[in-house]
């Protein structure tokens, strides 16, 4: 079974953003952007720049011909700083060259003076000093207060979450071309075509049928190319608006990570109560998060956390609350998790010291809270298909439990300068977008007069396989072969007004709305076979291996054939489907509702050893069960697990990113900001596919795979402390993630 | 007069005049129009941008993974480049056929650089492992896939090319339809071109490039350029005596590999495993790393410990500094402007003598050290005889701990000395905080490194109980 996109990529054929030929006479933009933090622009000169041989033109916030605005949700955020800057990294002006080298040396000759604020970058000080992007939100059910006097064991702490560069190995990047009619066309590397239209049509003051974009694929996105693809779109379009001609921006590696933002840090306090044999009875949570300068995501991000504040447990009595709090970092954004993991290691954490305080392992008490059937979360919905217990039990079973344990304490009687732990890390997740108008998808499918299917929709690709499971989708309902169909690039004239390749749900949205739109064509193909060949309305008329079967019976017309005929009767060979999630709703005053589709469920465990030397460490294994649904692209979905797991582990280990007390990002290159290497995997990765396991709210039954995955990876950290303790049993470690091998080698030595 | 640097790219006979550092990645991408090779980062940390070079040698084309981020066209010359277009052929060959398999492949743009690796590992060895394999992927990051699939992918295709050879040539790989046909002929076309006429400059020297290109590359396409090349045929690594030369032009793939050196250095590999990553290595020199003079370089903390001398030469006027002398502050040494380092000399290990070598960095592959810290050490019944100490990421530049050294000398080795010895080293390092560590971890770190030497060299003596 070939996966026509794999084929592609191996084969270095691939297009990306910067592939793309350009036309001659084509521009290359740089961005100019702030160097402090906070502060007012006094005055700013670009004169020597422009004069400097081969610049054709440098744009300020005054040139923007519509509005300096690109917020999203809120509208908190311009394209350019025009009097403040609020984030080093802030875009202030764009460099216009005939190549991208001399635009970078122009855009040291532009001289800038600013009155330096006082910076905020952290999220608690913001708090205190009353910068919140949105009032704070509470999600809550029962009574905590009432109920903590009843708990047995009250256990309350603090933990610290760090920010994560998204790091996708194609930097952001987009090609504007002017079109007729002082239109223009974006080629982008957005993961939300329509997001990035809607900017650019704010800046350039341009309706919206003037700006067509288009997406061929993504070199990786994971939530950093949903909101912030939109300004360097923008920004292209706007100097191919002001200029007449093409222009072409992608960013440089460092650039990227500085002028972007991350995964949210989050600092939260948690109080836990439960009954003297473990259950849980009362949680209360405060989460600060840090926005960043701007709004962008931060507030759906912020409702994600309070979703999941207890992870894949019941708690009867809850009371979360969100603070989004604003600071002078880049806005911090849409990250794989989208939120939640922060809320799942915030509750992992209170699991932990509960345990230690109950003198218990925490597996005690993650078994005994598990969710169970039509249990109801903290906002109102239920745990509906609930395998919250069926992964668990499952995992214990076959990743034997009890066994891993006695091995570890084994090699850590025996061991005095190697330490191992484990941990079990289980997980829930919702799958929808969390603001419900955004549950909605379109296709269109045409097929052609020599029977080849050409499909459009609102999916991105950017490596999540979502192009090779439309195309199955389409192959199955018509059953032709694979081959016959394409999947199109994503472009806002075939489909529009479409929701951003986010929330793990492209696959399901998207697939949902080709399957409507296949069928529809097929109906249309039956319909025509019967009244050209004088069948009845009884008979039953089905396609099978590119051949019309009546009844069961092949009656010699290929797909190929009945297409020919068709078209020259005159049928309708495109169709056009819309899909929109049933049955979800949110109130969001009284923040009850059913949130969610379904339910993603797993449970993994995670092996480490410790060098309690050196203070680093391997990760041994990571094993978990997974609810797939009934998953129809196994090697694509294991796929999306093991990269998931992997930037989860990432996430808790070794990826920090550090901004000095001025905001100056410290970690702004791959040499000073590491990922995962290929020595850093797990020795072992094992994803097994939970049995017996569907999903009817899912294309052809699978559950969505993107995001759930990562938050495995938070089961590494405990693992590492468990490790740890195994050497200092008498410390109480911090629960500060990521758990660098400084971290760990402070803490293990550090009076 | 304008050099024509003249090579062969995939198949295609190549001649430009270009400036000499333009990158190869601007080359090929820009020029030749082949965008399979990627830009991730331009600093020779993604491996996005891997090629191969083949060069001539001993009448046969050896070929190695490069980054072409950090690789000036000029030093291609005589040579054939390959980019993942060059191995294509009308099917999938049998290294893309397992990536597609596995699903080794998501967002596709890490995949190109992946398949060089892979196939300059099929390229330059004779017996394979899927381990080796595996390793030969260490400077290459894929941020989709968390490697799982890749590991399965070049485990099988490291089994089934296993299966049908047993001796690397290129007519075999050419016969496992793993490279096309038109490899045959490279080694002939090769020989034809003329040789490249380097101009002599006082501008800037480029040796293996891994330093300035990451720094400079902006600032060398208005340089005049000087490469410094090595004949093949010279040896890079000489033993006369007790002494060991090495020319200031060896790479540290040359050093890891060194059968004269792992004589002395059972552990060479696994040293300098830690140092960048195979592209990387295979261009980074040794005369490169001790003028980088960065606090951290993991060649010259080695070096150190060996009490190394570094030779410099301006017009043939000869010098020598020892190494422990040449810094004399942050990025500041003993050099003057129009010298060369030609070589670097060390006496070589006292049969009787110890030697171990630490790096801790955040991540373990393919990371600058927070420190990194070597001994050498000759004893006699746990009376040390003579000690080399180095340590870095702990002071302005790569530091010979030279009081540690004096209070060891002539003392027993026990859990209390060196614990006396720990506090002599922390008066002797200044670590300031930065992204690779906070000061206060750089201090601790390099005591745990100090201990760990002990640990290591001296089991049943020191135990870590009895030190911390
Ligand atoms: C991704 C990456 C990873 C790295 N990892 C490591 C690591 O783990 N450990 C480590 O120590 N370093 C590392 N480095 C740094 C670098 O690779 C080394 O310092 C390398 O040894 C530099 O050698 P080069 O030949 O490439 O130097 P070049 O870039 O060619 O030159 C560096 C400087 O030395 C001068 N120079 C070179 N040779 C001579 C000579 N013979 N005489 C006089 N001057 C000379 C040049 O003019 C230049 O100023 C890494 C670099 C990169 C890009
Ligand atoms: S572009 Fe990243 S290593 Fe060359
Ligand atoms: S497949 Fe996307 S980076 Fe490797």
């Amino acid at each position: 079974m070939k996966n026509y996109d794999m084929t592609r990529h191996v084969r270095g054929e691939s297009l990306f953003a910067d592939d793309f030929i350009v036309p001659e006479g084509t521009l290359y933009a740089s961005v100019f952007d702030s160097s402090i933090a906070h502060g007012k622009i006094l005055s700013i000169d670009i004169s020597e720049a422009e004069k400097f041989p081969g610049v054709k033109k440098v744009i300020l916030a005054q040139d923007i011909p519509g509005q300096n605005q690109i917020g999203g949700i809120i509208q908190d955020e311009p394209l350019l700083a025009e009097n403040e800057v609020h984030f080093c990294g802030q875009p202030i002006a764009i460099v216009l060259a005939e190549s991208l080298l001399i635009a970078r040396e122009a855009k040291k000759k532009i001289k800038i003076e600013y009155k330096e604020l006082t910076p905020i970058t952290d999220a608690r000080e913001a708090y205190a000093k009353g910068m919140l992007i949105i009032p704070p939100r509470i999600f809550s059910n029962g009574n905590v207060e009432e109920a903590f006097k009843h708990c047995g064991v009250v256990v309350e702490g603090k933990i610290e979450t760090g920010a994560q560069e998204h790091l996708y190995l194609e930097t952001q990047g987009a090609i504007a071309f002017p079109t007729e009619g002082n239109g223009i066309k974006i080629i982008s590397s957005t993961q939300g075509p329509t997001a990035t239209q809607r900017a650019a049509c704010k800046v350039l003051g341009l309706p919206m049928h003037q700006v067509e974009v288009d997406v061929m694929r993504l070199g990786g996105g994971f939530g950093g190319k949903e909101d912030q693809a939109n300004a360097w779109a923008a920004m292209a379009a706007v100097s191919a608006f002001l200029i007449k001609k093409t222009v072409k921006l992608i960013l440089p590696r460092q650039e990227d990570m500085r002028m972007t933002g991350k995964r949210h840090p989050y600092s939260a306090d948690f109080k836990m109560g439960l009954s003297n044999d473990g259950k849980i009875l009362a949680y209360e949570v405060t989460f600060f998060q840090n926005a960043g300068a701007a709004a962008d995501l931060s507030t759906a991000i912020l409702d994600r956390t309070l979703f999941h504040a207890t992870n894949s447990y019941f708690v009867p009595n809850v009371k979360a609350t969100g603070l989004s709090c604003r600071t002078n970092l880049p806005p911090n954004t849409a990250f794989r998790g989208f939120g939640g993991p922060q809320a799942m290691f915030t509750f992992e954490a209170a699991i932990q010291k509960a345990a230690d305080k109950l003198g218990v392992a925490a597996s005690v008490i993650q078994e005994k809270n598990l969710l169970k059937e039509k249990d109801e979360f903290h906002y109102g919905q239920l745990a509906e298909n609930s395998k919250a217990q069926a992964c668990w039990f499952k995992a214990k079973e076959k990743f034997h439990f009890d066994q891993i344990k006695k091995n570890v304490d084994t090699f850590n009687t025996e061991n005095k300068i190697y330490k191992k732990g484990f941990a079990c890390m289980p997980i829930c997740f919702g799958i929808s977008f969390t603001n419900t108008f955004m549950n909605q998808a379109g296709a269109l499918v045409h097929i052609y007069s020599d029977g080849s299917v050409g499909v459009s929709t609102a999916a991105v690709e950017m490596g999540q396989g979502v192009n090779e499971k439309i195309r199955l989708v389409a192959a199955e309902i018509f059953s032709i072969d694979k081959a016959k169909i394409k999947v199109e690039t994503t472009n806002t004239t075939r489909v529009a007004n479409t929701s951003p390749t986010a929330a793990s749900s492209a696959a399901d949205l998207n697939g949902k709305a080709t399957e409507l739109a296949c069928k529809n064509l097929a109906e249309r193909l039956m319909t025509f076979i019967k009244e050209e060949l004088n069948f009845s309305s009884s008979d039953r008329i089905a396609f099978r291996d590119e051949q019309v079967y009546c009844n069961d019976r092949a009656i010699g017309l290929t797909w190929t054939e009945l297409i020919q005929k068709a078209f020259f009767t005159r049928v309708n060979l495109s169709a056009q489907a819309h899909y929109a999630v049933p049955g979800i709703y949110f109130d969001k005053e009284k923040n009850k509702g059913k949130a969610f589709a379904y339910y993603s469920f797993g449970t993994a465990v995670v092996e480490v050893t410790v060098d309690c030397i050196r203070g680093t460490y391997v990760v041994d294994s990571v094993k978990a069960v997974h609810d797939f649904g009934k998953s129809f692209a196994n090697v694509i979905d294991r796929g999306q697990a093991e990269g998931a797991i992997m930037q989860g582990i990432g996430w808790m280990t070794m990826e920090e990113i550090i901004y000095n007390t001025d905001g100056k990002l410290l970690t702004d290159a791959l040499s000073t900001y590491k990922v995962p290497d290929i020595h850093s995997a797990p020795k072992e990765i094992e994803v097994h596919f939970l049995e017996n396991s569907d999903n009817p709210l899912g294309i052809f039954n699978s559950k969505a795979i993107g995001e759930p995955p990562l938050m495995y990876g938070i089961g590494t950290f405990f693992a590492l402390q468990n490790a740890m303790k195994a050497f200092r049993p008498e410390k109480e470690f911090e629960f500060s993630a990521p758990l660098t091998p400084e971290k760990v080698l402070l803490s293990l030595y550090k009076e | 007069m304008k050099n024509i640097i003249h090579f062969i790219c995939n198949d295609q006979e190549i001649t430009t005049e270009l400036h000499p550092a333009t990158t190869v990645l601007d080359f090929v991408r820009k020029n030749l129009h082949l965008t399979g090779t990627k830009e991730g980062c331009r600093e020779g940390d993604c491996g996005a941008c891997t090629v191969l070079v083949g060069e001539l040698l001993d009448g046969r084309v050896i070929y190695k993974s490069v980054n072409s981020c950090l690789l000036p066209v000029a030093s291609l010359h005589g040579k054939h480049l390959v980019t993942v277009e060059g191995i294509n052929q009308k099917e999938l060959n049998p290294l893309q056929h397992a990536f597609v398999d596995e699903g080794a492949s998501q967002c596709g743009f890490c995949t190109p650089g992946f398949l060089m690796s892979l196939t300059g590992y099929f390229l330059a060895n004779d017996v394979y492992s899927a381990e080796e394999a595996i390793t030969s992927l260490d400077g290459n990051i894929c941020r989709c896939t968390g490697y799982a699939s890749i590991k399965r992918s070049t485990e099988k295709v490291t089994a089934e090319i296993t299966m049908n050879k047993n001796h690397s040539s290129v007519e075999k790989l050419v016969e496992l339809k793993v490279l096309p046909d038109y490899f045959l002929g490279i080694q002939k076309r090769l020989t034809a071109i003329p040789p490249f006429i380097n101009t002599p400059t006082n501008d800037v020297l480029v040796s293996g490039g891994t330093d300035l290109f990451v720094q400079q590359w902006e600032k060398l396409l208005s340089s005049d350029v000087e490469f410094l090349q090595r004949d093949n045929t010279e040896s890079a690594i000489r033993i006369e005596n007790d002494l060991c030369f090495i020319d200031a032009r060896t790479t540290i793939s040359e050093i890891k590999s060194s059968a004269s050196l792992k004589k002395y250095f059972p552990q060479l590999a696994n040293y300098f495993q830690y140092f960048g990553s195979l592209p990387i290595r295979n261009r980074a020199t040794v005369g490169g790393n001790i003028i980088n003079a960065s606090p951290i370089g993991d060649m010259t903390n080695f070096l150190l410990a060996l009490d190394a001398q570094v030779h410099l030469n301006e017009k043939d006027n000869e010098r020598v500094v020892p190494l422990k002398n040449f810094y004399t502050g942050y990025k500041q040494f003993d050099k003057k402007e129009n010298e060369i380092i030609t070589s670097t000399s060390f006496k070589l290990p006292e049969t009787n003598s110890h030697f171990n070598y630490e790096k801790v960095s955040k991540r373990t592959f393919l990371d600058i050290a927070s420190v990194n810290a070597s001994i050498y050490l000759e004893e006699e019944n746990l009376q040390i005889k003579n000690v080399h100490l180095s340590a870095g990421g702990v002071a302005p530049y790569p530091l010979y701990l030279s009081k540690t050294k004096e209070f060891l000398l002539k003392k027993t080795i026990s859990p209390q000395l060196l614990k006396q010895a720990a506090e002599i080293i922390e008066e002797e390092i200044s670590p300031i905080s930065d992204a690779r560590g906070s000061a206060e971890y750089k201090r601790l770190l390099l005591r745990q490194l100090f201990f760990a030497h002990f640990i290591k060299l001296f089991p049943e003596i020191i135990s870590l109980e009895e030190v911390v």
